[in-house]
Parts: structure tokens; C-alpha cells; sequence
């Protein structure tokens, strides 16, 4: 390689995917549409992997035991903004942490492409769909690769406004609309925070550049607390907003309106992981405040447990997904929060993995069940459709930590380093190993629902979906299942070391193997509580699930209710905010100033022209007089000696009262 | 004989004001307009008077001006007033007044 890496290709791609998808795609042939859409995202991922594969050549540094040679990579683009103090450039950064996600975004995002081009085959929009989804790598690339934080903010809102496109893609359907827009709005909350902390940055730092802020950072390590505190925590809110955290997960569960690639791609496996992305991105900042840490592990094993008693009882195949993706961003904010980055960051990975393998599964089913979602009409479906069965039991398998599936690799490392960090961290870790009970108990409660059993539903017909969807299934499957394997070994192995030079190694105080092996055998156990209480309950059809819903009916309803959150909100939220807007609509705007000033503006016409008419008399000698009038007063005005005269009452105006 | 210049501009000042006070008092149409003739050679007469103190023509060449546009004047003056006698029969200016709104 000559130098360059050429990142900008890697966001440009996709965004002339959209482009050519956006504005000529109507006229295009669907196979045209197809190969745009395919090549934009498999461009992107080759370019990543060559700037992977050349960072590591030898000719740069032949010291073999260096993993990454020449990270970080910055390239710039030149100015962006340079006003006074203020300096932003266009500049895309390459090291250790912006290069996995990039390779888990273009790379399950390609495979992602490549399965929707089945999953939507039919339908009228299939163009715009790959133009939006195309139009979420671009920004999702940017955020990724931004080195300052204004740049990732733009990618930031860009993610927002493709899922906005996306979760109303069927445009027609009024749920969908309204999701995509309770995505949107509440992600505006996050964004505040995001902006806030931005401002504090620019305030204490003078700069955005994230490099930057880490040199200065690192130069003055007496800069604690107080306005660091309140920037994480800014930050965070933003981080919150994105990633669905408590309190603001409530659009993530809504946004399954959309297409289900689309939950796999944007709701599953990237975006909503740019919360974490950009915690770990700022982690310096994260380091040198505790109580922020703190506030990310307590938000974060919240959400963990809060969601997955959610998932426990829904029964629309996507939601229960979807509380689980709350859930699992919920483990990741865990990590985060006990400083353990990378394992954070290789949750993120094989969640990416399993998750979107979950996702694309369950379209595969929705797919092949004629569209319906509701698992208490499925059943029986491993018969009807292997492919998708044996892919989604990885998947489960994946989820629940099976021992030396990749989650039980990367959930074991956050667990492992809660337990670590103090007193806080024992409870924390407590949390988190009930929500793995909990996780492996609703994923086998969908597994049981949807595959075993006998088919609920007699007026449809399952057939397995075609190769295009299953091959992007099967290569998922594969990854869920051995991706694990590069964060195993001492502080998660390779994949620990590869992420070390951007993020720290997290040194973990006085573990040993032995316990590390001991808390492996306690999570494996949780799963395996998990699993077994849905094997009792949904194995075989019986009453006992419902007879346990009918026994315990108080904590049921509350759950099915979703702890009644959405109704919390509209009642202090969205209806007050709806009245005051509704009031300022009717009576501020409509009355007060558009009536008001409209009845103003024709009263003053009216009265002027009532008391002007009496001039136009039509008596020639009225006239006359007012003529002679005027003159008689414009003769005053010239020959009065003004001055003198508002002098003598003390007014000076012009030269006489400069002199 | 040399007459100042202020006696030709007090006589322009006080025909003028005849006219003006004509034009205001006056019913008769015809009388009306003849104030307004009045009033014009009133400042013909100061436009010749300064003519003549500052030995300039341009004034006398005003006064031409005025006095061609007082003749076209006139001419469609009378022109409406006889038209108007015609529609009305009557030439007091207070029962002209079509043109109120």
C-alpha cells in the first residue's frame, strides 16, 4: 500500500448508493437496484479489510508481537469550521476500536443487504428501502470514523433520520408513522445531552477533536470531578437516547414497525450500539469520574434486568427481541461502567452477531408464516423450515451463553469485570446474572413457541425462505457461534490485546483463573435455570404457563403492560405537552396573533380610512381651504426661528445645542 | 423713475392673496376660475420683477410658460364649465361635488 488507506471511500460508497438508488432507482431495473445496493455496502467492507490487512504489514514495523502498526490513522479532509478558537476539521480516525465496528457494520450490514433483497422482494418501494439503507451506512460510517465529536454528531443525527425513514417505511400504516416519529422524538432528548456535552467539551477543552481532549487530559491529572462528571454524564444522556436506555428505551420496542431487516440492521446490530461506541470513544473522560462510571453500570444493569422482565411475556415475536436487544445494550452499558471497555466492545460484537442472526431468523419466520408475528399462532415451524431453525438455535444457544458460544464468552468478561470492581460491582454483577437467567429463559420460551409444538394456526402454509435469505443466516450462524473464540484467553485474549491500544487494557485487581472459571460455571448455570423453566413451561403444550400467568395476575399485567411505562409517559409527558401545544396552536397563534393581528391591521384601515373619508367631501372649497391651510403651515414651519424657541423651553436640538 | 423692488412684490403678494381669498369665498365657477388667473399672474408678476432686478431672461421666458399653460387652461377650464352647466344648470361650486366619495 502507498500510504493511504482511502477511509473515505468507506462512507462515500454507500452514500453513492443512495444516490444513484435515491434518484434514479424508480426508473432502474429491480436488478440494477440490487446490484448498487449490494456493491456499495461489499465495497466499504473491502476497503476496511484492506486497511486492516495493510496496517498489519511488516514493512511498516517489522516488530511481529505489535498488533497494529499504524493506528492510530488519522486522515483529514480539510476545514470544516475555523472560527476564532473554535477548529473542526473533516477528519476520519482508523485504530483499533473505529476498525471493529467498521467491520461489524459493513460486514453484517452487507449481509444484511443481501438477505433483504429476498425479505423485500415484493414489495413497491424496494428501491427507496435500499437507497435509506445504503443512506444508514453512509452516516453509521461517519459516526464511526469521525475524530471529532461535531463530525460524530452528524453521522449521530444522520443514523437518527435513516431510522426515522425506515421504521415508517410502510409509510401507509398509521403505527408505523407514529413509531418512526416516537424514534425520532425521543432520540431528540439524547441528542440534547449530546449537545450539552458537546458544549462543555468545546468550554473546557477548546476543541472537539477526541485525540485532543485525551492529550490535554492526560497532561493534567489533577483535572477531576465536578465539570468532567457533568460532561460524561451529558454525553451519556446522548449515549442513552440512542442505545435505549432507561429512561429512554420506550421507542426501541416501537421501532419493530419497520421492516425486520431493518430491526436486525439499525435496532439490533449497529446503531444502536453507537451509545456504547461512543462511550468507549470518550472513555478517557469516563475514566477520570467514578460517580459517571457508576451512573453508566447502575443505567446499564437497570435497563438489563427491566427489559428482560418485559421480554418474559410478550408474545409478538419481534418485541420479545427487541426487550431483549434493550437488555443486552443493558450488559453493555455494564461494562462500560466498570471501565472493562473492551469487554463492552466485544459484546457489542458478538451481540451484533446473534442478534442480528435472531432478527433475520424471525423474518425468516415472519416470512414464511405469511406475515405474522404473534408466536401463539406459530409452532411446529422446525419441520417446515431447517434452515431457519438450526440458525435461530445458534442463535438461542449464542444468546443464553451457552458454554463456548460467543455470549458466554463476552457476557462471562462483562459479569466477571462487575464482580471485580468493588462493592457496587457485586450487586451489579448479581443483576446481571438474574437477567441472564431471565435472557436464556424468554429466548427458549420464543424457541419452544415458534419451532416446537404443532402448528396454532390452520390457515397458513410455512415453507422455508429462499437460499438469499438463508446463506446470509447460515454465514451468521457460523459467526455466532466461533466469534467468541478471538476474545478468549487472559483480558479477552487477542481481541483484548487488538483492542488494548485504543482503550486500555483493563487490569482487573486479584482475580484468578480459578474464580474467572468459577463465575464461567455460575452464568452457565443461570442459563441453564433459564432453559429449564422454559422447557417445564412450553415444551409441550400445556396449561401451566397460563396457570402460573392466572396465579400470579397483579405482576402478569404489569409486565404484559410493560410496567405501564408508555402510559407514565402520555400521561405526564405527551398529553400535557399535546394540551399546551394544542392551547398555544388555538388560542396563542390562531386567535391571538393571526387573528389578532389580522382583526388589528384592518381595524387601523378601517378607522383611518372613517376618519379620512370626511376629507374627500367633494366640495371644491374645502379642499381649497385645506390647500391654503397647508401652505399657510408649511410657510410657518420655514420661517419660525424653531430653535430659538425650544430653547427658550429648554429643549437644544441641531447646531444650537452642539455649541 | 425707479421703483424698488419690494413695491412689485408686495403688489404680487396682494394679488395673490385676492386670489386665494376669491377662490375660497367665491360660489360662482366662472369667478372661481378667474381668482386662479388671478393668483397665476401674480407670480408672473414676481417672476418678471426678479427678471428684471437681476437682469436674468430666464424669468421672462417662465412667464411664457405660465402664461401658454394658463391659456390651455383655460380653454379646457371653460370647456368643463360649460359642460357642466349643461348637466346642472347651475355653476355654484358647493353643489359640484360628484366627486365625493
Amino acid at each position: 500500500m502507498n500510504g493511504s488507506f482511502h477511509l473515505w471511500l468507506i462512507p462515500l460508497l454507500p452514500f453513492a448508493g443512495f444516490v444513484l438508488n435515491g434518484l434514479l432507482g424508480r426508473k432502474l431495473p429491480k436488478a440494477v437496484v440490487t446490484a448498487i445496493a449490494l456493491l456499495a455496502p461489499l465495497g466499504a467492507f473491502a476497503v476496511v479489510l484492506l486497511a486492516w490487512l495493510s496496517s498489519r504489514s511488516t514493512a511498516i514495523d517489522p516488530d511481529p508481537s505489535a498488533v497494529l502498526r499504524r493506528m492510530p490513522y488519522v486522515e483529514s479532509w480539510g476545514t470544516w469550521i475555523s472560527a476564532g478558537a473554535l477548529h473542526v476539521d473533516f477528519s476520519l480516525v482508523l485504530d483499533s476500536l473505529s476498525l471493529v465496528m467498521l467491520l461489524i457494520i459493513t460486514g453484517v450490514g452487507f449481509l444484511i443487504h443481501v438477505y433483504s433483497v429476498g425479505y423485500m422482494a415484493h414489495e413497491d418501494g424496494y428501491w427507496r428501502y435500499f437507497a435509506y439503507l445504503n443512506l444508514f451506512l453512509f452516516f453509521m460510517t461517519t459516526l464511526v470514523l469521525a475524530g471529532n465529536a461535531l463530525l460524530m454528531f452528524v453521522g449521530w443525527e444522520g443514523v437518527g433520520l435513516a431510522s426515522y425513514l425506515l421504521i415508517g417505511f410502510w409509510f401507509k400504516k398509521t403505527s408505523a408513522v407514529d413509531a418512526g416519529k416516537k424514534a425520532f422524538i425521543v432520540n431528540r432528548i439524547g441528542d440534547f445531552g449530546f449537545l450539552i456535552g458537546m458544549f462543555l467539551l468545546l468550554a473546557n477543552f477548546g476543541t472537539l477533536t477526541f485525540s485532543d481532549i485525551a492529550a490535554k487530559l492526560a497532561a493534567d491529572p489533577a483535572m477531576t470531578g465536578g465539570i468532567l462528571t457533568a460532561t460524561a454524564l451529558c454525553l451519556f444522556v446522548g449515549a442513552a437516547g440512542k442505545s435505549a436506555q432507561l429512561p429512554l428505551y420506550v421507542w426501541l420496542p416501537d421501532a419493530m414497525e419497520g421492516p425486520t431487516p431493518v430491526s436486525a440492521l439499525i435496532h439490533a446490530a449497529t446503531m444502536v450500539t453507537a451509545g456504547v461506541y461512543m462511550v468507549a470513544r470518550t472513555h478517557f473522560l469516563f475514566d477520570r469520574s467514578p460517580l459517571a462510571l457508576s451512573v453508566v453500570a447502575i443505567v446499564g444493569a437497570a435497563t438489563a434486568l427491566f427489559a428482560a422482565t418485559i421480554g418474559l411475556v410478550q408474545t409478538d415475536i419481534k418485541r420479545v427481541l427487541a426487550y431483549s436487544t434493550v437488555s443486552q445494550l443493558g450488559y453493555m452499558f455494564l461494562g462500560c461502567g466498570v471501565a472493562a471497555y473492551s469487554a463492552a466492545i466485544f459484546h457489542l460484537m458478538t451481540h451484533a452477531f446473534f442478534k442480528a442472526l435472531l432478527f433475520l431468523a424471525a423474518g425468516s419466520v415472519i416470512h414464511g408464516m405469511g406475515d405474522e408475528q404473534d408466536m401463539r399462532k406459530m409452532g411446529g415451524l422446525r419441520k417446515h423450515m431447517p434452515v431457519t431453525y438450526w440458525t435461530m438455535t445458534a442463535a438461542v444457544l449464542a444468546i443464553s451463553g451457552f458454554p463456548f458460544f460467543s455470549a458466554f464468552f463476552s457476557k462471562d468478561a462483562i459479569l466477571y469485570a462487575a464482580f471485580m470492581s468493588g462493592g457496587l460491582g457485586k450487586i451489579l454483577w448479581f443483576v446481571g446474572w438474574v437477567t441472564a437467567a431471565l435472557t436464556a429463559f424468554y429466548m427458549f420460551r420464543l424457541w419452544y413457541m415458534t419451532f416446537w409444538g404443532e402448528l396454532r394456526s390452520h390457515d397458513v402454509h410455512p415453507h422455508e425462505s429462499p437460499r438469499v435469505m438463508t446463506w446470509p443466516l447460515a454465514i451468521l450462524a457460523v459467526l455466532s457461534v466461533i466469534g467468541g473464540f478471538i476474545g478468549f484467553g487472559e483480558n479477552l485474549g487477542p481481541f483484548g490485546r487488538f483492542l488494548g491500544s485504543t482503550l486500555g487494557v483493563h487490569t482487573t485487581e486479584a482475580g484468578s483463573a480459578g474464580l474467572e472459571w468459577g463465575m464461567s460455571a455460575l452464568a452457565v448455570l443461570a442459563g441453564a435455570i433459564g432453559w429449564y423453566i422454559a422447557h417445564r413451561l412450553y415444551s409441550e403444550p400445556s396449561e401451566s404457563a397460563a396457570k402460573l400467568a392466572t396465579s400470579y395476575a397483579g405482576p402478569y399485567r404489569l409486565l404484559v403492560h410493560k410496567y405501564y411505562v408508555d402510559e407514565i409517559y402520555s400521561f405526564f409527558f405527551v398529553k400535557p405537552l399535546l394540551a399546551l401545544s394544542r392551547f398555544f396552536l388555538e388560542w396563542v397563534v390562531d386567535v391571538a396573533i393571526l387573528g389578532g393581528a389580522a382583526w388589528l391591521l384592518a381595524g387601523i384601515a378601517q378607522l383611518g380610512g372613517a376618519i379620512l373619508q370626511r376629507w374627500q367631501s367633494g366640495n371644491l372649497r374645502s379642499y381649497a381651504a385645506w390647500l391654503a391651510l397647508g401652505a399657510a403651515a408649511l410657510l410657518l414651519f420655514v420661517f419660525l426661528p424653531w430653535t430659538s424657541l425650544l430653547a427658550g423651553i429648554g429643549i437644544h436640538v441641531g447646531m444650537v445645542a452642539h455649541r | 423713475m425707479n421703483v424698488p423692488l419690494s413695491w412689485y412684490l408686495m403688489l404680487s403678494a396682494v394679488l395673490f392673496a385676492l386670489g386665494v381669498v376669491g377662490f375660497l369665498i367665491k360660489r360662482n365657477l366662472i369667478t372661481v376660475f378667474m381668482s386662479i388667473e388671478l393668483m397665476l399672474n401674480a407670480v408672473n408678476l414676481s417672476f418678471v420683477t426678479f427678471a428684471h432686478q437681476w437682469h436674468a431672461v430666464k424669468g421672462q421666458i417662465f412667464v411664457f410658460f405660465v402664461m401658454m399653460v394658463a391659456a390651455a387652461e383655460a380653454a379646457v377650464g371653460l370647456a368643463i364649465i360649460i359642460a357642466v352647466f349643461r348637466a346642472r344648470a347651475t355653476l355654484a361650486v358647493d353643489r359640484i361635488d360628484l366627486m365625493k366619495l
